[in-house]
């Protein structure tokens, strides 16, 4: 997601290793580009001029005259200035309430219902929580039919009357909550625009007869300079207590992560990054920080595997491998897990050095991981555990199982037999990782 | 005569709107977005006595948070400066004018713009709808289906999202409302067999138009791309010359991002027009200025508001005046 705003600063950061040195000549150069790499990944323009201001100031300061690495330096300057604008602190939503109220609010087509699925998901799977989701978007044509479908597919009950008054519905929503006894709810609301003012007298009545603990602000990140308006338009009519920020796995730059919360004083509490329903993350000023400058994620890459990943599965793998006894189940199990954390080409973007590895650049053909697959489960469990016996009648038996041909069975046995002794040397310290 | 001129002078003879009632809905549609743009505007020129660099500034800084593309801008403050300069223009009032003319000659660039549908002239006339997710294509297309509906034509609509949940649903509420049919399949069923069955109920009960709904998609999803080729294949394949419009739906507060979103639509489908939506919001969607520079696709049409008949089609003059209309 914000690769391409990390590379053109990496631009940046290049011409001063070029030049040796910063001075008042130069620096006009290497902040061009850098505003330039801002302003196309559309961060506030205010924001953008005072960023560039303070950066300049610093960088023409005397530490980094007396540096004989100025680049690296820079480097630094950019990462807390930018740390500067994120806010430092992550900021968590609120859990301690009984029940907890939350809100969700923002323009139409920014994501809202979509979201409050992975949020419900999320507070249950991270918190334990019994989250009841309340559909109070009666404008939209089949907006409850939507909730109520992801609502299905996770299991999480939905609370409708239908095109009630949302604020009644939210009032039996809440009586309903208590006697079900769940612990979160969760209120969608319709889509709006911040200047429709019947429309936000509905949301600030709301908030007037229940009082939210959470209410907030659904934001597509691919949103321009108008970002301002609607993030100050929401924030002056209600208390906002924060901002999801959606469709962050597009191509998207998302400038509006960078000035959101100092132009406005809201933080930015999780981000979307997929269409799946366990698509959300909490936001980390650091690790965004980390990630737009090319340092990776490591911390982000860890906690996504522990959140889908079985300890003793992993455990025994990890026993097996260092015995180098690891077999083609063990392989099966695995790769489903990997499945599970997202595409390949995310997680190698989290790796730190992964970018000058020229790792980044690698796709990943989702066909080919279907056949690995396909081959795999065509072979019988005794084959799998015993790659040994796969002979040339079985080869042929598992080409025509998986709509194969022998020699990709015989490339996937080869691969395999390679990675197992990579594995045994790597978990014996003889393999030393490139990063 | 430049363009601003033009206008002005067509408003004079009173040849730019239809009547008073298409006036008023492009006057009120964009009033929030003029209120931010051409309020700016004036106010600079109040505030500076002679143009200079500080008042360069400061326009391009408007210009670049109505959202026109960062390249579009800069290069269009170069020529500005450079004209400034040559024709010795020190009034920002001068200035006003050729503000207008040079960026929207980006714009129009001597074409003659061509922002009507291509109609079918044998059989049913196919529109593809696209776009990322939560753009508003859906209710883009119960808006073209009414105006169809209200010329005396026979409307189709095929709810092609089989993905996005509630959206079939969506569709079909719509078509109830309007009173159009509506072809549609179950959640998750391979969208060209339901583009598939659409066209061909189209072709065999002589429809006139038929809507094609697709679900929406992040353009840097291959598979998703993918499979927006082949429902284009399918649609092709069984009507010739179809789809005859594919038309890109774009939320006018979309950022720089709407370059990317129109370059590898195009690149998939043979994109002939773009549908601004949401406009009657604060943003301006300058971005399709940039469009057009880079990408060349023109606008057909910009959605103002959440009712069917809040759609108008495109037109440069009128956008203009109701951008500037309190400087015309």
């Amino acid at each position: 997601m914000f690769e391409e705003l990390g590379d053109r600063l990496d631009k940046a950061i290049g011409k001063i290793k070029g030049y040796g040195s910063i001075t008042e000549d130069n620096i006009s150069d290497v902040l061009r580009e850098v505003r330039l790499a801002l302003l196309e990944a559309d961060v506030n323009y205010k924001v953008v001029k005072e960023f560039t201001n303070s950066v300049k100031e610093k960088a023409l300061g005397e530490e980094v005259k007396k540096s004989l690495r100025p680049d690296e330096v820079f480097l630094k300057i950019l990462k807390d200035e930018l740390l500067a604008l994120l806010g430092e602190d992550k900021v968590e939503i609120e859990l301690k309430k009984n029940p907890n109220l939350l809100m969700l609010v923002g323009l139409q087509g920014s994501g809202k219902t979509t979201t409050i699925g992975k949020l419900a998901n999320y507070l249950r799977k991270k918190h334990g929580k019994k989250p009841l989701l309340v559909a109070c978007d009666i404008y939209r044509p089949a907006a409850i039919e939507q909730l109520k479908t992801i609502g299905k597919s996770l299991n999480i009950p939905v609370f409708e009357e239908g095109k009630k008054d949302p604020v009644t519905i939210v009032k039996d929503a809440l009586e309903y909550a208590k006697e079900n006894n769940n612990d979160y709810i969760l209120v969608d609301t319709a889509g709006r625009l911040q200047i429709d003012e019947a429309l936000m007298d509905e949301l600030i009545n709301i908030n007037n007869e229940v009082k939210m603990d959470e209410i907030l602000l659904v934001l597509d990140s691919m949103i321009g300079q108008d970002a301002i308006n609607v993030i100050t338009g929401f924030n002056e009519k209600l208390p906002l207590t924060g901002v999801i920020l959606t469709k962050l796995d597009g191509d998207t730059r998302g400038g509006v992560a960078i000035s959101a919360r100092y132009l406005t004083n809201v933080p930015i509490k999780f981000i979307g990054v997929s269409e799946k329903l366990d698509g959300i993350e909490e936001f980390d000023p650091n690790r965004m920080v980390s990630r737009i400058l090319g340092m990776g994620d490591m911390m982000g890459l860890i906690e996504k595997a522990e959140s889908i990943m079985n300890e003793e599965d992993a455990e025994e793998s990890y026993k097996k491998m260092k015995k180098g006894k690891f077999d083609l189940e063990d392989f099966l199990k695995q790769f489903k897990t990997v499945k599970k954390l997202g595409s390949l080409e995310s997680i190698i973007k989290m790796i730190p050095g992964a970018k000058k590895m020229g790792l980044t650049n690698i796709q990943i053909d989702p066909k080919e991981v279907a056949r690995i697959e396909a081959i795999v489960l065509s072979m019988t469990l005794e084959e799998r555990r015993n790659p040994d016996i796969i002979k040339a009648s079985r080869k042929e038996r598992i080409a025509k199982g998986s709509g194969t041909t022998v020699q990709q069975v015989n490339k996937l046995l080869t691969q395999f037999e390679q990675s197992k002794k990579m594995m045994k040397m790597m978990s014996n310290g003889n393999f030393k990782m490139p990063f | 005569m430049g363009l601003f001129s033009k206008i002005k002078e067509k408003l004079n003879n009173k040849t730019v709107f239809e009547n008073k009632k298409q006036e008023e809905k492009f006057s009120k549609g964009l009033e929030k977005t003029r209120k931010e743009f051409s309020d700016k505007l004036n106010n600079l020129n109040k505030k500076y006595k002679k143009v200079n660099s500080e008042y360069f500034e400061e326009l391009e800084e408007m210009l670049i948070m109505a959202d026109i593309g960062v390249n579009t801008v800069i290069n269009f403050m170069d020529r500005l400066v450079d004209r400034a300069r040559k024709e010795k223009i020190e009034d920002p009032e001068l200035l006003k004018e050729l503000i207008v003319d040079e960026l929207f000659i980006i714009y129009v660039n001597d074409e003659i713009l061509v922002n009507k549908i291509n109609y079918s002239n044998n059989g049913p006339t196919v529109l593809l709808f696209v776009g990322v997710n939560g753009v508003g294509k859906t209710t883009t297309i119960a808006k073209i289906a009414k105006r169809e509906k209200d010329a005396g034509k026979k409307v189709l609509l095929v709810a092609g999202d089989t993905f996005r949940a509630g959206a079939i649903e969506q569709l079909r509420e719509w078509g109830d409302r309007l009173n159009i049919d509506v072809i549609y399949g179950n959640e998750g069923m391979d969208p060209s067999s339901i583009v598939y069955k659409g066209v061909e109920k189209a072709k065999n009960e002589n429809y006139d138009i038929v809507l094609i709904d697709t679900a929406g998609r992040l353009q840097n999803k291959v598979n998703l791309m993918k499979e927006l080729e082949k429902i284009n294949k399918v649609i092709g394949n069984f009507i010739e010359d179809a789809p005859h419009e594919t038309l890109l739906v774009l939320d006018a507060s979309t950022g720089q991002n709407g370059v990317s979103q129109a370059k590898s639509f195009k690149e998939i489908t043979n994109i002939t027009g773009i549908v601004l939506t949401k406009l009657d919001g604060t943003a301006k969607g300058g971005i399709v200025l940039a469009i057009k520079e880079e990408v060349n696709i023109p606008v057909k049409y910009i959605g103002l508001g959440e009712k069917a008949e809040d759609l108008e089609v495109f037109d440069i003059e009128k956008y203009i005046y109701g951008l500037f209309k309190e400087m015309m």
